[in-house]
């Protein structure tokens, strides 16, 4: 078993590795970042003052290792724009999508899981048809559209809830929150069910899936010829068996809606990462898109090799197969 | 078509059977022949600068311009006739999610082919990058080679081809994988056949139904990722606005209420994803064996 995790461990942090290099030097290539933060009339010491200063004079190899060391030391640099450590500028705009992405991911679990299993349960009634139906939309319909027609009818005709920022936060240990106020909630209302559409209707093929393959086992008849209610079976046992498949979609989902909550975020003009991303990309703030690429690389990494141990855990099968 | 048994006829006959695919499959059809015929059809070319009065520009539907005919769908705000967009929008959506779906499909079955013939270090190789590029979400890698190389045709089904390469990869993997240890590929690599006749004659065609069906699904996800990051401002350049775009352009303007600029354009996107999504679960549907009666 520990021979199992530190081969996982050693594979992440390769990972981890090869990944940085791919994203530095991809995000090197974009335009010249010159240009942009120093002003066209600077003197030509100050453009070198400044060009040195920010460490663009060296070859790319050395930007690569300075910026690794430093990464190493919980530095990922300066914003060229913004001008504050980056770590601090992400840092300060990860509640609000943390909040955004845990509520929609949250909520579309237990909804989608539901409804997954009563369609499962119940494949032939109306009910169940139209589950699918909205799960086949919430599958095609690009989600910056269900967005905008969430503010055109919501926001826009019916006046209900804003169209979009974060509203009233209240802070707790000194970082604001939106979701305990009243006014907060009402704005997290919209762009949390836009993002949690598409993981809804995901949830709800595997319930239903992993539902109408159970119904059929051994394991149901045997428990429905015990005498065991069948609100019973399907709590106790059904759930149980549908979990594992569901728990690891949940875990690479919270990372992907992570990723996803750019669009969302632009849309209802969140200020989350994301937006702070394709703001960056707009003006090519470069230290930024490099430490928000590997910030979510390394959430990634984390995530399946999390994901990794907890099968290991529950499957030995796995643990024997993988030391290969 | 006397012969009532070619596969296509068999293929067909089964496929009336369900008649949501049916009307999907006409809508599709008539996206498609209006995205063909966009020239003949439309009102007006929409990028014809010359042809564009700002005076025009953000009119409700019904509204009759200087151009002396009715605007059906109204106009953006660039002054273009918003029907007229639409034809030459879905165009441009079409072309990007077919060539990027056709060379995602080329690129990623002949990673997997080779890796699942040639087995070994080559195979784990591919595999480890395939299953590494997996674990990312395809829009975040999509915007990143976007925001690498800049606005433009090429660039941007280059980003869709690398975010979505790796389906295609990891199904011809699979069915290559499974074809490969049966008897008959066993057989024609005993005769004196070189191994590259193999895998074109016999190995290449069993595995195509499964990557027809991954096909058709990612070329709907090509056209919705396309549009997607039109609308976040990294797709096209302005002047050949697609459905994306022109969703985007009308964003600003629905606040007080011109709705029609973003939603017509979005019906037509949907449309078209929804009818190639139904399609693509038919067509599934009918190469499954374990479904067949």
């Amino acid at each position: 078993m520990l021979g199992f995790i530190i081969q996982r461990f050693l594979q992440a942090v390769g990972v981890m590795a090869v990944m940085s290099v791919i994203v530095f030097c991809g995000v090197y290539a974009i335009g010249n970042p010159i240009d942009i933060v120093i002003p066209p009339e600077a003197t030509q010491e100050i453009r070198e003052e400044v060009i040195r200063r920010l460490g663009l004079d060296l070859p790319l190899y050395k930007q690569y290792f300075i910026f690794m060391g430093n990464l190493l030391q919980g530095d990922l640099g300066r914003s060229f724009i913004y001008n504050v450590p980056v770590l601090e500028l992400i840092g300060g705009r990860m509640p609000a999508t943390l909040e955004l992405v845990l509520i929609s991911v949250i909520s579309a679990t237990v909804l989608g899981v539901s409804l997954g299993i009563y369609a499962g349960y119940r494949p032939d009634s109306w009910i169940s048809k139209a589950i699918m139906a909205i799960s086949v939309l919430g599958f095609s319909v690009p989600s910056f559209w269900v967005g905008l027609i969430l503010i055109l009818f919501f926001a826009v005709k019916l006046g209900w809830l804003p169209a979009g920022g974060r509203g009233d936060t209240l802070e707790i240990w000194g970082v604001a929150w939106s979701f305990p106020t009243l006014n907060g909630l009402s704005h997290i209302v919209l762009p949390a069910l836009n993002l949690a559409l598409f993981k809804l209707a995901m949830m709800i093929r595997l319930a239903r899936a992993g539902t109408r393959e159970i119904m059929l086992t051994d394991t149901i008849k045997f428990a429905r010829a015990a005498g065991l209610s069948e609100g019973t079976i399907l709590r106790r046992h059904l759930l149980k068996l549908i979990s594992i498949p569901i728990i690891t979609v949940f875990g690479l989902e919270l990372g992907s809606t992570l990723a996803f909550a750019v669009v969302t975020e632009t849309i209802f003009s969140w200020p989350g990462v994301g937006k702070l991303i394709i703001d960056s990309i707009a003006v090519l703030d470069r230290p930024v898109m490099v430490a928000y690429l590997i910030l979510v690389a390394f959430l990634f990494v984390t995530i399946n090799f999390v994901i990794d141990l907890v099968f290991a855990l529950i499957d030995p099968r796995v643990r024997a197969g993988a030391v290969k | 078509m006397k012969n009532k048994s070619t596969p296509l006829r068999r293929f067909w006959v089964e496929y009336r059977e369900n008649k949501i695919a049916v009307v999907a499959m006409f809508f599709l059809v008539a996206l498609i022949l209006l995205a063909i015929f966009a020239g003949f059809v439309s009102p007006q070319n929409p990028y014809d600068l010359a042809n564009l009065s700002l005076m025009d520009s953000r009119r409700p539907p019904g509204f009759v311009g200087t151009g002396g005919y009715t605007h059906i769908l109204g106009t953006d705000p660039q002054g273009r006739d918003l029907l007229s967009a639409i034809f030459y929008g879905l165009r441009i959506s079409i072309i990007i999610g077919l060539a990027a779906g056709f060379v995602s499909l080329t690129l990623g079955t002949a990673l997997g082919i080779t890796a699942a013939y040639v087995g070994g270090r080559v195979e784990s190789l591919i595999m480890r990058l395939i299953d590494l590029q997996l674990s990312f979400p395809a829009i975040l890698l999509a915007l990143v080679i976007v925001a690498l190389l800049g606005q433009g045709k090429v660039q941007l089904i280059s980003a869709l081809v690398a975010a979505q390469y790796a389906y295609f990869a990891r199904t011809a993997y699979g069915a290559a994988k499974a074809e490969r240890g049966k008897d008959y590929i066993e057989a024609a690599l005993a005769t004196p056949l070189s191994g590259r006749l193999v895998v074109w004659r016999h190995l290449l065609p069993n595995c195509t139904p499964p990557l027809i069906v991954v096909a058709t699904v990612q070329i709907a996800n090509a056209i919705s990722l396309e549009a997607t990051l039109s609308f976040l401002g990294l797709g096209l350049p302005v002047t050949e606005p697609s459905l994306g775009m022109l969703i985007s352009n009308g964003f600003p303007y629905m606040m007080s209420g011109r709705y029609w600029i973003s939603v017509y354009p979005g019906v037509a996107l949907i449309v078209l994803i929804v009818a190639i999504n139904i399609v693509g679960d038919q067509v599934r549907d009918q190469f499954n064996p374990r479904l067949r009666k």
